[in-house]
């Protein structure tokens, strides 16, 4: 049976918007979840009496703020994009999938809110009760993770209801069970794996700064803690995140073979598999890999006398193609590839740290530490582009392709185009200001920075031009 | 009354909430925009800042409840909602990232003109966004979102009704702004700025109200369903909304400036709660009731105790980040 999967004039379009609407989404909502955290013990440290401790974490807030806005209009958007982009989806399973949808939305609240009177709090608050805010903005960070990937969880492990066709040919569902939906078997191991790649991400990302700082010579007791203190979260998490990833992992060989088929650019089912490090589908068959025996049962299946599952061996429409396997193999290799050397950079830091090493003089590490940044947001897309990719053609893993779901309105073209350049201007516009704040601060003013439109405007221009040359 | 319309209810409470605490919101971009150039608008540009910048995304996050409400308890009236009138949300959806991320980088602008373009972008996206708004209310009160869509989602959204909400929500959302502005400049004591937001507020309420008289008439033809219910079932509220704007701007003629908050706040809500009682029993008006519309049992019990928890967690934090940012004692730096 070789049935072809509909093509729809929206589904390109359709899935390029919500990747770079998503992709762009992940990285803040990355910092809503992790940052506080880091705050939380900057601002500790500042009320033990370190003032330097005290004025990371105010600018840190001020930069979470920044972010913090840009993620929550680019979620809005996203929340919009559900049932713009994916009308169908939401018809069928809005009320399935809705719950934890809605306590999300309630954990965003909570956190804005919180995220509002801590900035506000600054200076009007006592010490202790302002630096207790971040628990209900950690607190509703994590709550908020664990319901977003209780839907993406859902999307690839579909429970909670009972799927029937009605007169006109369309899917519906009765016994709809939301919290069976909610607590369906991939959460736990999506939920912890991105939850702790979040503080990869920002742990990584803020060190970076500081460690660019120090590149350039600004070896002081503000760059060392600004390094420090996040370079440790991400140390932790990088060292975890394989096991971790690692348990996600084993739910797929009996769950989602054709995933797992992807990620091992497995063809054929072989047992034992081999493990494939590279290599490229071209016409169906592998090229180009090295293939060590035996490994990729032992790994994704815990012992030699288990198959992996050839793509080969699942109907065509019902696995990724071959352009969207090599997609996802390549992604999945690089999220590892980057992540075991993220963890491996840890390792040795502190390692070296106890022998009294000191890496914050080597301009060797220091460099290295300033790619960990953006290698740290490479592996989690890659990462996310792993499970995306690897579930497709289904929007819902075995009950719904992408096709049905995707919306029959024109014009989808268009509003990507206007997509990408506003999340360009958006980017940009993040990385402007976040290094004009940067500049702004090192140049003295103080850690509440004017309102540039305000009585000290005339100032600031020339403030402005005279630290950018 | 059944589980439901209790979810219905919830959902519209959102829909309220949002045209109040966003509303206020959108509608300082009006004063931001038409605030004069940058030494001319820098008070009320600073002012603005003052009164929104700890609040707004607290504020727009109601349309996410909105939102999420809608397609969890009524999935087939939001897939439709999205299907019809999808150019129009789109754009809607493109404002609110334009204005939002634009507003938080205008605090931090590296130079005065990258905080005039990013003032110019909040601003603007202030005042389309609400009309767009307006416009998609509009079209589901006047029965344009039909489940056999016709072939071109343009018409409806471009029809007398939907340029009445549009039109009418940009200038609610200034009328709310202004008044609340009013009160922010004399809590500052502010003086020059209190009578201009004042003055602004006493004009757009009269402007406001003009428009509304003006905008049912319309209806009668285009709307015919909302225009009976306006008429009938809901007209004590038009008439509490009506009262409301009146006493605003009578008290701003008084310099009550902290009241007519209060009355505002009444004017804005119950005129929105009026559309939704007009349109009552229909979630999409001529079309499909909410009754019919509702999602699974189960699920609308949930939605019912996630409100429950937002009561007690959304709440008494909200209500706490208003008094702290509201209240009278300044910065000790």
């Amino acid at each position: 049976m070789s049935m072809t999967i509909v093509a729809t004039a929206q589904l390109v379009p359709a899935r390029w918007q919500m990747t770079v609407s998503l992709g762009s989404h992940i990285v803040l909502a990355c910092f809503g979840v992790a940052f506080p955290a880091m705050i939380w013990v900057m601002h500790g440290r500042g009320l033990k009496g370190d003032e330097v401790a005290l004025s990371l974490a105010k600018r840190w807030s001020k930069v979470a703020a920044v972010l913090f806005a840009v993620g929550a209009v680019s979620g809005t958007i996203l929340s919009l994009e559900m049932g713009l982009l994916w009308p169908e989806f939401m018809r069928t399973f809005g009320d399935v999938i809705g719950l934890p949808f809605a306590l999300e939305g309630i954990a965003f609240f909570v956190e804005a809110i919180f995220i509002g009177i801590y900035l506000y709090g600054w200076n009007r608050l006592p010490g202790r009760f302002h630096r207790m805010l971040l628990i209900p903005i950690s607190i509703s960070g994590v709550f908020g993770t664990f319901c977003i990937l209780a839907v993406n969880a859902w999307m690839n492990a579909p429970t909670g209801f009972t799927l029937n066709t009605n007169s006109a040919g369309k899917l519906v569902t009765s016994n709809v069970d939301p919290l069976a939906a909610m607590f369906n078997r991939a959460l736990w191991s999506e939920f912890v794996h991105m939850f702790i790649g979040a503080y990869v991400l920002v742990g990584f990302c803020v060190a970076a700064v500081y460690a660019a700082g120090l590149l350039k010579g600004r070896d002081d007791h503000h760059h060392r803690i600004g390094f420090i203190v996040p370079f440790a979260f991400a140390s932790i998490a990088a060292v975890i995140q394989p096991f971790s990833g690692h348990i996600a992992g084993l739910r797929l060989a009996t769950e989602q073979p054709s995933k797992l088929a992807a990620m091992e650019l497995a063809t054929d089912t072989e047992k034992p598999a081999p493990l494939t490090i590279g290599g490229i589908i071209i016409d169906g068959k592998v090229h180009y890999a090295i293939k060590i025996p035996d490994l990729g049962s032992l790994i994704a299946r815990g012992g030699t006398d288990r198959p992996i599952i050839g793509l080969n061996d699942v109907p065509a429409d019902a696995r990724p193609n071959d352009q969207l396997a090599n997609t996802v193999h390549f992604s999945f290799q690089a999220m590892v590839g980057i992540g075991t050397m993220l963890a491996l950079l840890a390792v040795a830091f502190w390692l070296f740290r106890r022998r009294k090493q000191d890496w914050l003089r080597s301009r060797l590490f220091l460099k290295i530490a300033v790619v960990a940044g953006p290698a740290a947001i490479a592996a989690l897309e890659f990462g996310w582009i792993t499970t995306e990719v690897g579930r497709q053609p289904w929007i819902a893993y075995g009950v719904m392709r992408i096709d049905q779901a995707v919306t029959q309105s024109s014009g989808v073209w268009v509003s990507l185009i206007v997509l990408v350049i506003v999340y360009a201007a958006m980017g940009l516009g993040s990385l402007g200001v976040l290094r004009s704040m940067s500049r702004r601060w090192r140049a003295g003013e103080s850690d509440d920075l004017p309102t540039p439109y305000g009585p000290g405007a005339p100032e600031l221009e020339e403030a402005g031009a005279g630290s950018s040359s | 009354m059944t589980l439901a319309s209790t979810v219905a209810v919830i959902m519209f409470l959102g829909v309220i909430a949002y045209a109040v605490f966003a509303g206020a919101d959108f509608g300082s971009g009006v004063w931001d925009l038409t605030a004069g150039d940058d030494k001319q608008g820098a008070p009320m540009r600073t002012l603005i800042d003052h009164s929104i910048g700890p609040v707004w995304e607290a504020n727009h996050v109601w349309l996410i409840f909105v939102l999420v409400y809608l397609w969890t308890g009524f999935p087939t009236a939001f897939a439709t909602i999205c299907e019809v009138l999808f150019l129009p949300l789109t754009l809607a959806g493109f404002g609110i990232v334009l204005r939002g991320s634009a507003f938080a980088f205008r605090k931090f602008a590296p130079s005065l003109a990258q905080a005039r373009l990013f003032g110019a972008m909040f601003a603007v996206s202030s005042v389309v966004t609400p009309f767009i708004l307006g416009g998609v209310a509009g079209a589901i009160a006047s029965g344009r979102v039909t489940l056999n869509r016709p072939a071109s989602s343009w018409t409806a959204w471009t029809h007398p009704t939907s340029l009445v909400g549009g039109t009418l929500a940009v200038l609610t959302c200034a009328f709310l702004a202004a008044v609340f502005l009013t009160a922010e400049a004399a809590k500052q004591h502010k003086v020059d700025l209190f009578e201009a937001c004042r003055k602004r507020a006493i004009i757009s309420g009269i402007v406001t109200g003009v428009a509304a008289l003006l905008g049912i008439w319309p209806l009668d033809r285009d709307a015919p369903t909302l225009f009976h219910g306006l008429n009938h079932r809901a007209l004590p509220l038009i008439l509490v909304s009506g009262a409301g704007g009146a006493g605003t701007v009578w008290l701003l003629i008084q310099r009550k400036a902290r009241l007519a908050r209060i009355t505002a706040v009444i004017a804005v809500a119950s005129v929105v709660a009026g559309w939704g009682v007009a349109q009552w029993p229909w979630i999409l008006v001529d079309e499909l009731k909410i009754s019919d519309a509702a999602g699974a049992h189960q699920t609308l019990w949930g939605l019912v105790f996630v409100f429950m928890l937002a009561a007690v967690t959304v709440v008494p934090s909200l209500a706490y980040l208003l008094w702290f940012t509201q209240r009278r004692e300044p910065s000790v730096s």
